[in-house]
């Protein structure tokens, strides 16, 4: 028997077929299907949006090796919460995903727990180490779509040139977490006004923007494809406009809390503020606002990255850099953007489903008939507070605070998994 | 004495003091001081109190003169001194905190690597807690004896009086937290040392930033120095130690760039013949050992203060 279901009323938003107005979303048997019979359950989703589940192209899910801050399960479960349906799990677990068999040791863990789909990425360098290039060709062979070394940063950049060009032998996707070591060495926040007020180390924009610079060249080259993560200055920004201008195939990333919160949150010395690369002043958000605006910035990424109340419950300078950010990104993001007029509910659709799963080059992030139906309802005016969490830690910068916006149902291959 | 109204239990920065209470703390410093001379005996208003100094950094005089600022307060003392990468490896600042109070510590004075790490203390325990130097964010009970000790010298007057902090304004705790002090009190500061360690974004916490030593110190009042400490975090911010004594140090030679009153404070310990030569040091315009004694009496009254804090 089809296992058949209609959702009936919604305002129905989906970038990829330009799609946005009120109509039926017919699923059966986990895919989208053009009708259902006269027997298919109905849904009346009134008032709500429907659109494609979410596509995260940054997360650590911790496992293996980091469980005590989360694991495929409890990851997974807080990405659903939050209206995720596929996310890309980043490679600096212990041991790290940068060999065959650690990669089948995820993928049997991922296939056991995950609650919607999860996409391993691979080192670009062994042991994230920055010396020597992980076997490509043999992780290509076990699924691996792509590669990043995120916590780290390749410094030698002729190792980066090479990974580039050996990646696209493959078709991988070469994604860079862009941080010059030696001038982020001792920082712990954005180096400013701020970091001088609070005696803390300085992690200087320039840090960033050197590294976004050498891959930009660097993909020009070798004309090959780059995906900067978690971009946060102002700088960067530009120098990824210029590159898109000159025809260079570049692609980068935001952070819900890089396009939200500023330096200035740091005064009371919260660690829950404490992330990598650091949120930066005002001017650097209101550039990557402008980036979002114009295209320069693709894809909204959480960059959720759980740490346990021991960790974070720390001396500022020792305690780890990352917050979590599954359950939180769509309300925030439908705060600055959005709600605040600067783009579109479509566009933000766009960001955080269609761009991402068009870079990583899989069919999902639509509701074309034939494909997984992922996908979520939104009710753009609820009012919430994020008090708890499905996620393993609550180091979220949001916990126990009021937000507006809020996913509240999420469907992963027409199994409602939320 | 201890009728007056004082709410704060924990002194962690001098940012969030009122011109009131900063009198307050100077007033009751006064009469400390006065009695520090007369040598009488004990004042017991901390009798029967235990004070713990807990150092995670190394640190002598300033953990002396809390010692002596509590034992002339009646107080018993017990000094722990560990370093920062045992307690990395081992207890959390967290579980020291708790555990110190469990002993019934009736103060703690710390002194942490890590900027914040006072605040950090204070919002986890209820027993009042005096900064003794957080990392580079604040020195509280210094830039209050420097303070005192200018207040002296101005017979109270700090109203357009020119304070220049020269030398590694970046790392410094004591800089920043005079900063904050002698704006408040009416004084005029400037900042002056390499570029590297002196950063424009200072301006905008009310300062004058300069990096021409002639220029910074011509009308200053008082010419704080600070230590030098190249060996440190600041290797690659200046060439080396001789390289700063030829632009920065102050020596005889640059005397007769001081204002004829000017005099000369300094943090201790003083690298005598980098930032400041020993003739000077041992002038007549030195005040550094004043400092030293009114570190004694300034914490005398912090302490007193914050232990019997009103809710």
């Amino acid at each position: 028997m089809k296992k058949e279901f209609l959702i009936k009323n919604a305002r129905v938003v989906d970038p990829s077929q330009k799609l946005d107005k009120v109509c039926d979303v017919c699923v059966a048997n986990g895919v989208f299907v053009k009708k259902v019979s006269s027997k298919a359950k109905v849904i009346d989703a009134k008032g709500l949006v429907l659109a494609p589940g979410f596509v995260d192209m940054h997360a650590h899910l911790r496992e293996p090796g980091q469980t005590s801050k989360e694991s495929v399960a409890t990851g997974t479960a807080a990405a659903a919460t939050g209206g995720f349906t596929t996310i890309v799990a980043m490679p600096n677990t212990v041991p790290p995903a940068d060999c065959a068999a650690s990669i089948r040791l995820i993928n049997d863990i991922i296939e056991e727990t995950a609650k919607i789909r999860v996409i391993q990425s691979a080192c670009i360098t062994e042991g994230r180490k920055g010396e020597k290039l992980a076997p490509y060709g043999t992780l290509k062979n076990l699924g691996v779509i792509a590669i990043t070394d995120d916590g780290s940063c390749v410094q030698s950049a002729e190792l980066m040139r090479n990974a580039m060009e050996y990646a696209k032998m493959f078709g991988l996707l070469v994604m860079d977490h862009c941080q010059e070591n030696t001038l982020t060495k001792t920082g712990h926040m954005h180096e400013g006004e701020w970091s001088v007020r609070l005696g803390i180390g300085g992690w200087p924009s320039a840090g960033e923007d050197i590294i976004v610079a050498r891959d930009a060249i660097l993909a020009h080259y070798t004309k090959s494809h780059i995906h900067l993560q978690h971009i946060s200055s102002a700088l960067s920004v530009d120098i990824i406009r210029n590159a898109k201008k000159r025809g260079t195939s570049i692609s980068a990333e935001a952070t819900p809390h890089h396009l939200s919160l500023t330096d200035e949150c740091l005064k009371d010395y919260d660690t829950n503020y404490k992330m990598c690369p650091p949120i930066r002043a005002k001017s650097d958000v209101d550039a990557l606002i402008a980036g979002v605006v114009d295209g320069t910035i693709e894809v909204i990424a959480t960059d959720h990255a759980p740490h346990t109340e021991t960790e974070k419950d720390k001396e500022f300078d020792l305690a780890p850099f990352g917050i979590t950010g599954f359950e939180t990104a769509f309300s925030v993001c439908h705060e600055v953007l959005v709600r605040s007029k600067k783009i579109k509910l479509s566009k933000l659709i766009e960001l955080m489903s269609t761009r991402p799963a068009q870079l990583l080059g899989i069919d999902v992030g639509t509701l074309k008939v034939g494909t997984s139906a992922d996908f979520v309802l939104i009710d753009e005016n609820a009012e919430y507070v994020y008090d708890k969490t499905l996620s393993r830690s609550t180091n979220s910068p949001w916990f126990n605070k009021t937000l507006r916006g809020k996913v509240v149902a999420t469907y992963f291959a027409g199994k409602k998994v939320f | 004495m201890n009728g007056l109204k004082w709410s704060r239990k924990d002194l962690i920065s001098t940012e969030n003091l009122t011109l009131a209470e900063i009198n307050q703390i100077f007033s009751m410093a006064d009469v400390f001081k006065a009695s520090l001379k007369t040598d009488k005996a004990k004042l017991p208003y901390l009798n029967g109190k235990v004070v713990v100094n807990l150092f995670f950094e190394p640190s002598t005089r300033t953990r002396t003169a809390f010692e002596m600022a509590a034992h002339k307060l009646g107080a018993d003392v017990i000094s722990i001194a560990t370093n920062v990468s045992s307690s990395v490896k081992g207890e959390s600042l967290k579980d020291t905190a708790r555990n110190i109070e469990a002993l019934m510590a009736d103060m703690i004075i710390v002194r942490h690597s890590s900027s914040g790490a006072a605040k950090y203390l204070a919002d986890r325990v209820k027993v009042p807690v005096i900064n003794a130097g957080d990392g580079a964010h604040a020195h509280p009970t210094q830039a209050l004896l420097d303070a005192f000790t200018m207040r002296e010298k101005f017979n109270g007057d700090f109203k357009g009086k020119k304070i220049t902090i020269l030398g590694d304004i970046l790392f410094s705790r004591v800089a920043r937290s005079n900063i904050y002090l002698l704006n408040k009190l009416g004084a005029k500061v400037t900042l002056a040392g390499p570029s590297t360690l002196v950063p424009m974004e200072f301006e905008k916490m009310g300062v004058k930033v300069s990096y021409n030593l002639a220029e910074a110190v011509a009308d200053a009042d008082v010419v704080m120095l600070l230590r030098i400490q190249h060996e440190r975090q600041s290797a690659t911010h200046f060439p080396s130690i001789s390289e700063y004594a030829n632009v920065f140090g102050l020596n005889l030679r640059r005397e007769n760039l001081l204002k004829k009153d000017a005099f000369i404070m300094h943090p201790g310990p003083i690298n005598r013949g980098v930032e400041l030569d020993s003739p000077l040091a041992d002038s007549g315009r030195s005040v550094i050992l004043n400092q030293v004694t009114n570190g004694v009496a300034v914490r005398m009254a912090v302490m007193n203060l914050c232990m019997h804090a009103t809710k």
